[in-house]
């Protein structure tokens, strides 16, 4: 700690040249926290889905066919399935397709249960005003913000699927009877753009495919016991024409993810560039640091300063030079984080990469540190006060 | 003037090999901002080559009013004779209409690099395939028989997904269907596609009526003709686009979301860059100057030297940039990658490197270099000669 004092010195020994390296260290660990952390979202993406005991039930051949709703009988019936839930895709959106409404046609009863671990709060009076409101639909209070509505406004959403029985129209109308907040952090980034209104209303109102669901959605008493549970409901529609497939509510979220495709190449291709040319850029700012300094080393050398007491100081150089720009640039990252949760709306980004930054940046302050600290060792201190380089 | 520039310039370029280790900063740091701009541009223009190429102006798409994207559209038996009898559409030598009635769906395929499902789409197609759509070409095996569960995969699909080479066979929804060939069509979207005959689709999907319908055309004029006549139909309920139109609106929000990460990353990876600039132009003009001072004293002019010293960074910029584009090329022009589409649906396109998009990062590399020049360019024009003369 006593060096301290020196280190610094040292550091800010040529101050243009300095500020400039420690600008475009921070500039890479900027992106590496955002980067990274976009990189770790897509990876092991929770995407909302708490809790290892919800199961997901998706037609086998494609996920844009309907399973018949009786379906949730014999689901219902496997041992060890606490609950069965079933959910369609609505397609909706509000005045403009960019405006997209996450809108469900949910079974109140069992949408709740099976979620009831995830914390959606809903006050009492809302929760009864919707069970007894036909055309209610509850609104994630993020989106009612988003759209300045208010409860007891009139909601028309434009179904891009689902046809009305009396009309043929595509426009549906419901009641906001309330709001609901999500108390998990994950699920409520999922759930920021959700309505949820009646399976009733929806399936007496649509045109065609009465009778038919989405998916299924199901909660295991034994988390420990989900595969064989999958396992035991795909047995019963195997063969069928609509077959199924069951997997862990997470697993089907990661699995679409992924489907965008490897965005974690991509990522990393681009932040091996970064730190590429970054190593490159410090390393020969360090050696040319050393370089001039070498007749104040030698002196340091006379004064009594062993090999080793040299060695750590220049490498102890690099480290303070690399962990405060580091320090820096994944600060600002984490700053950044929410525009870019903006943008990739869906993608969880409460993981943070940030701390595995500053184990790069004491392997990269020792990589570009090494080289010149290991000169400034063995620098010989009479060649070196005669400055012969 | 002009003289002593050249002098100044031919003397700072011929002395770069002894600063080679400061010069070489900039070029790599450079090299790097320009591959990885480059070739995140080139996904995105890669997308949009392929979803543009993507029908022509005398074919019309038809959904079902409001639906948006295909996938969610639903079309009438009755719909479908009233749009084949619509004005505009072209006929072939029988007199029928040339209109593919189609149905749409997504299937599971797994990938083959990772093996994970991936939703591909699967699309039925009328008799009339060949004649609306003359730009599918079978390259390997031939085409499917109606009635049959036969099914061609177009060349995009075969090469991402596992078993859709000719001759293989498919297992979809509790039957299994044989791949009889593999198809191009022109780069576009449809190459990431199974095609069968729409009839067997249906009756595999248990669904009686249709997603969409495509039509073509007597001329692309007739459009408006053809649009007004079913639009206006009491009867009828429908969306006509242009082809072209229909698939730009369905890649622009990705185009859009690839060219935004592509200059954001680039954006922040220059201004890294510009330090390195900086910091390289002052460290090469430290080096030299008791050189510069020299030249000064003896009557050079300051605007030659900070010219020069602006040279000297623009050619090193032009370098890195040279650099950095080639190697986008070379590493990733042609690449055929895949991802989720406008709507639930895989597309596969290839990473395209065009020469715009070179140019553009070179235009980007020398604003580093500039800007990155200017600075230490300015303090040696400005330095006092004895000073300098002193200093060194």
């Amino acid at each position: 700690m006593k060096y301290l004092p020196l280190l610094w010195a040292t550091l800010w020994r040529k101050k243009a040249r300095t500020i400039f390296t420690l600008l475009s260290i921070v500039v890479a660990f900027l992106l590496y926290g955002v980067l990274g952390t976009v990189d770790y979202a897509f990876e092991n993406p929770s995407a909302g889905v708490t809790g290892a005991d919800k199961l997901i039930t998706t037609n086998k051949f494609s996920i844009t066919l309907q399973l018949p709703f009786s379906f949730t009988q014999q689901i219902r019936s496997v041992p060890g399935v606490a609950v069965v839930t079933w959910i369609t895709w609505f397609g909706a959106y509000y005045q403009e397709s960019k405006n997209f409404v996450f809108a469900l046609p949910i079974d109140t009863d069992t949408y709740f249960d099976l979620h009831k671990s995830d914390g959606f709060v809903v006050s009492d009076a809302q929760m009864t005003a919707f069970r007894n409101t036909r055309t209610g639909v509850l609104v994630n209070s993020a989106l009612m913000k988003k759209f300045g509505w208010k409860v007891g406004d009139k909601l028309p959403l434009h179904s891009t699927i689902w046809t009305q029985k009396s009309d043929g129209s595509l426009n549906w109308t419901f009641d906001i009877v309330g709001t609901f907040d999500v108390k998990d952090p994950t699920q409520a980034s999922q759930q920021s753009s959700t309505a949820l209104f009646h399976y009733e209303l929806f399936d007496e109102g649509r045109s065609f495919g009465k009778g038919e669901v989405g998916w299924f959605e199901e909660r295991v008493d034994d988390p420990s016991q989900s595969a064989a549970i999958a396992a035991k409901i795909d047995a019963l529609f195997a063969n069928s024409p609509n077959e199924t497939r069951t997997q862990p509510a997470k697993d089907f979220a990661i699995a679409f993810i992924k489907q965008i495709g490897d965005v974690g190449f991509v990522l990393r291709a681009i932040l091996a560039a970064v730190f590429f040319t970054l190593l490159f850029l410090t390393g020969n700012t360090m050696m040319q640091s050393v370089r001039e300094r070498i007749p104040e080393l030698a002196v340091l050398k006379t004064l009594g300063f062993t090999d080793g007491h040299v060695l750590a100081l220049v490498i102890g150089e690099s480290l303070l030079l690399c962990l405060i720009a580091a320090i820096v640039g994944l600060g600002l990252s984490f700053a950044m984080i929410p525009i870019v949760h903006q943008a990739l709306q869906g993608v969880d980004l409460s993981h943070g990469e940030q701390l595995s930054g500053l184990a790069v940046a004491v392997l990269l302050a020792l990589v570009v540190g090494l080289p010149p600290a290991i000169r400034a060792m063995r620098l010989n201190v009479v060649d070196a006060l005669m400055d012969k380089r | 003037m002009f003289k002593q520039f050249l002098a100044v310039t031919l003397m700072s370029l011929q002395t770069l090999p002894q600063r080679i280790g400061a010069s070489s900063v900039i070029v790599i740091g450079i090299a790097g901002v320009v591959a990885v701009l480059v070739s995140v541009l080139a996904m995105g223009a890669g997308f949009r080559h392929t979803l543009a190429d993507s029908g022509r102006a005398d074919r019309a798409i038809i959904l079902r009013g409001g639906s948006d994207a295909e996938l969610n559209s639903n079309l009438t038996r009755n719909d479908i004779d009233t749009i084949a009898n619509a004005p505009g559409l072209a006929k072939d030598a029988d007199g029928k209409a040339l209109l593919s009635t189609e149905i749409i769906t997504v299937v599971n395929v797994p990938k083959i690099d990772t093996g994970l499902d991936s939703n591909v789409t699967l699309r039925g197609v009328g008799l009339q395939l060949r004649k609306v759509r003359p730009e599918l070409k079978i390259i390997d095996g031939k085409m499917f028989r109606p009635a049959v569960r036969e099914l061609i995969a177009g060349a995009g699909a075969a090469k991402q997904f596992r078993g859709l080479t000719t001759g293989s066979v498919l297992h979809l929804r509790n039957a299994d269907w044989t791949v009889t060939g593999v198809f191009t069509s022109n780069g576009d979207v449809h190459e990431s596609e199974l095609l069968a005959d729409v009839d067997t689709v249906g009756s595999s999907l248990e669904r009686s009526g249709y997603s969409s319908a495509v039509a073509l055309l007597s001329s692309a004029g007739d459009f408006d003709r053809f649009k007004d006549a079913l639009t206006t139909d009491p009867q009828l309920k429908v969306d006509v686009q242009r082809e072209p139109e229909y698939y730009a609106a369905q890649s622009k929000a990705l185009t859009k979301a690839i060219t935004v990460i592509g200059r954001t990353v680039a954006i922040i990876m220059a201004i890294g860059a510009m330090f390195g600039a900086l910091n390289s132009m002052y460290s090469a003009i430290d080096a030299r100057g008791l050189e510069i001072a020299t030249l000064r004293a003896i009557g050079f002019g300051a605007l030659p030297v900070l010219l020069s010293v602006m040279v000297e960074a623009l050619a090193l910029s032009l370098l890195g940039g040279i650099i950095g584009a080639s190697l986008a090329w070379l590493f990733f022009n042609g690449h055929s990658v895949s991802t989720l589409g406008g709507a639930f649906a895989q597309v596969v396109f290839q990473v395209t490197v065009t020469s715009a998009l070179i140019v553009q990062g070179l235009i980007w590399a020398c604003l580093i270099g500039l800007l990155g020049g200017i600075f230490p360019a300015l303090r040696l024009a400005r330095l006092p000669v004895a000073e300098a003369l002193r200093a060194a």
